[in-house]
């Protein structure tokens, strides 16, 4: 059981920076999120792209966004539990509670904070119809041991980085690696596309485009895909492969998820908070900040999830340590003070007496 | 002109008649978001970057359209339910040229 004061829930910028606001006030956090790496949207959709409304910045790449909070909150050296969705939450006699994740890991803390943006991200999945059949018996949507494919045969489906990535790595593993896209052009970095066309050109991976995955079956496990390509003059061609496995690479989606499920107030696909003093929700104990929240005024920016974090952590503080009175501390005047034995402050002034 | 007329069916195949402004910068899907057509979190998810064609539109009417930009023809190589009429709304600057414009949204995907 991992044990922490506040349990955050999404690590996007709103939640990583609640781990720094929360180390003010000598608070420990652990993060869940279900991406294999923290930053949220920032570093799975758009790490590359400028932002300029983040005061102080007046442009700052998404993704350089995220490398600077994960430097500012070092210092309170956060848990992490990625590559995992909450999936539910108990609360126990003690006012704790317990959240477990889908691969059964718990955590347990006197405060959750959901910050879960527009909620976890899902692959997208291709529309065929026993998909749901061949889940997990030779369907996956996320490579998370290469090892798996070694010496298969491995069917891989879309157009972006993660597909010509995984081309790319898997041709040296597996016995035979089949590429299928709707389009001729690839949109991925130019050095993915080179080497992909390069192995094609070796016969080590097979190229097959524009086309698309039209049925897949077998008997227990994933068999064969039926592959639709169209010629040049409009002619279309269907065929059969013989597979171990399918990877249907075409993106993620976000969905509130379990979190749906935790009995607490929903409005507009997002979580209703009573007030705006700490961002609780319906249930005590449990806040919402960030753009996974609702209330009236709500605008969807990074700096409002700052100033969430801010005043939840505060509120947050109280509920943990009702008995103690904290007085707000500016960083200039009270620096900041590290779990691992840091300590940053100002400078003292020299001074000089004349004499 | 400041406002442009558009009609636009929604997921549930409801029609809406709508007025857009050509004055502030805004992009189809912004539209879309401000009358709300769809629910929260269901359109425009990444913001309008072409990255995630939430909210891929149909265009029905005969509009002549600016052409897709590399980005966006590699979101719809990518996306579900393509056609040969679909667009990136968050790729359609709202202009006097675009009145009467008639859309249907694409299913959610």
């Amino acid at each position: 059981m991992i044990k922490t004061d506040i349990l955050i829930i999404g690590a996007g910028p709103t939640g990583l920076f609640a781990v720094f606001e929360a180390g003010l006030l000598q608070l420990k956090c652990h993060i869940i999120d279900a991406l294999p790496q923290p930053g949220g949207q920032c570093a799975e959709i758009y790490p590359k792209k400028p932002i300029y409304d983040i005061p102080g910045f007046p442009e700052i790449l998404a993704g350089d966004l995220v490398d600077n909070l994960m430097q500012q909150i070092a210092p309170f050296q956060p848990g992490f539990t990625l590559g995992e969705q909450a999936t539910t939450i108990d609360q126990q006699e003690d006012g704790t509670f317990v959240v477990t994740t889908n691969k059964g890991t718990k955590h347990q803390a006197p405060v959750v904070a959901i910050a879960g943006g527009l909620g976890s991200f899902e692959p997208r999945k291709p529309l065929l119809d026993n998909l749901a059949i061949y889940e997990d018996k030779g369907v996956e949507y996320m490579i998370k041991d290469p090892e798996k494919y070694r010496n298969k045969r491995v069917l891989l489906a879309g157009g972006g980085d993660s597909a010509l990535d995984w081309t790319v790595f898997l041709a040296n593993v597996a016995e035979e690696v089949t590429l299928v896209h709707r389009r001729n052009e690839f949109r991925g970095a130019l050095d993915s596309v080179e080497k992909v066309q390069e192995l094609k050109n070796q016969g080590k991976v097979r190229l097959i485009t524009p086309a698309e995955i039209t049925a897949i079956g077998g008997k227990d496990q994933l068999e064969w895909a039926s592959v639709r390509r169209e010629g040049a003059k409009g002619e279309v061609e269907e065929f059969k492969l013989d597979i171990d496995h399918f990877i249907p690479l075409f993106g993620l989606s976000p969905k509130l998820g379990p979190i749906a499920n935790w009995g607490l107030e929903i409005e507009k696909n997002a979580i209703k908070v009573d007030n705006t003093l700490d961002y609780q929700t319906n249930l005590p104990g449990i806040y919402a900040i960030g753009d996974v929240n609702t209330y009236p005024g709500k605008l969807k920016l990074i700096l409002c999830g700052f100033h969430e974090a801010t005043l939840m952590c505060q509120s947050a503080y109280r509920r943990i340590h009702p008995n103690k009175r904290y007085v707000l501390k500016y960083t200039t005047v009270g620096g900041i003070q590290g779990f691992d034995g840091s300590k940053k402050e100002a400078p003292k002034a020299v001074v000089k007496a004349i004499v | 002109m400041s406002d442009i007329q558009v009609t636009i069916t929604d997921r549930a195949g409801k029609t809406h008649k709508v007025s857009a402004p050509t004055d502030m910068n805004m992009n189809l899907m912004e539209l879309l978001r401000s009358y709300e057509l769809a629910p929260e979190g269901t359109i425009g998810i990444c913001g309008g970057m072409a990255m995630c064609a939430s909210c891929q539109v149909y265009i029905i009417s005969s509009h002549e359209m600016e052409a897709k930009s590399d980005e966006e023809e590699a979101m719809l190589s990518e996306a579900f339910y393509v056609k040969d009429n679909s667009r990136l709304s968050c790729q359609i600057p709202l202009e006097d040229s675009l009145d009467e414009l008639v859309v249907e949204l694409a299913p959610e995907s």
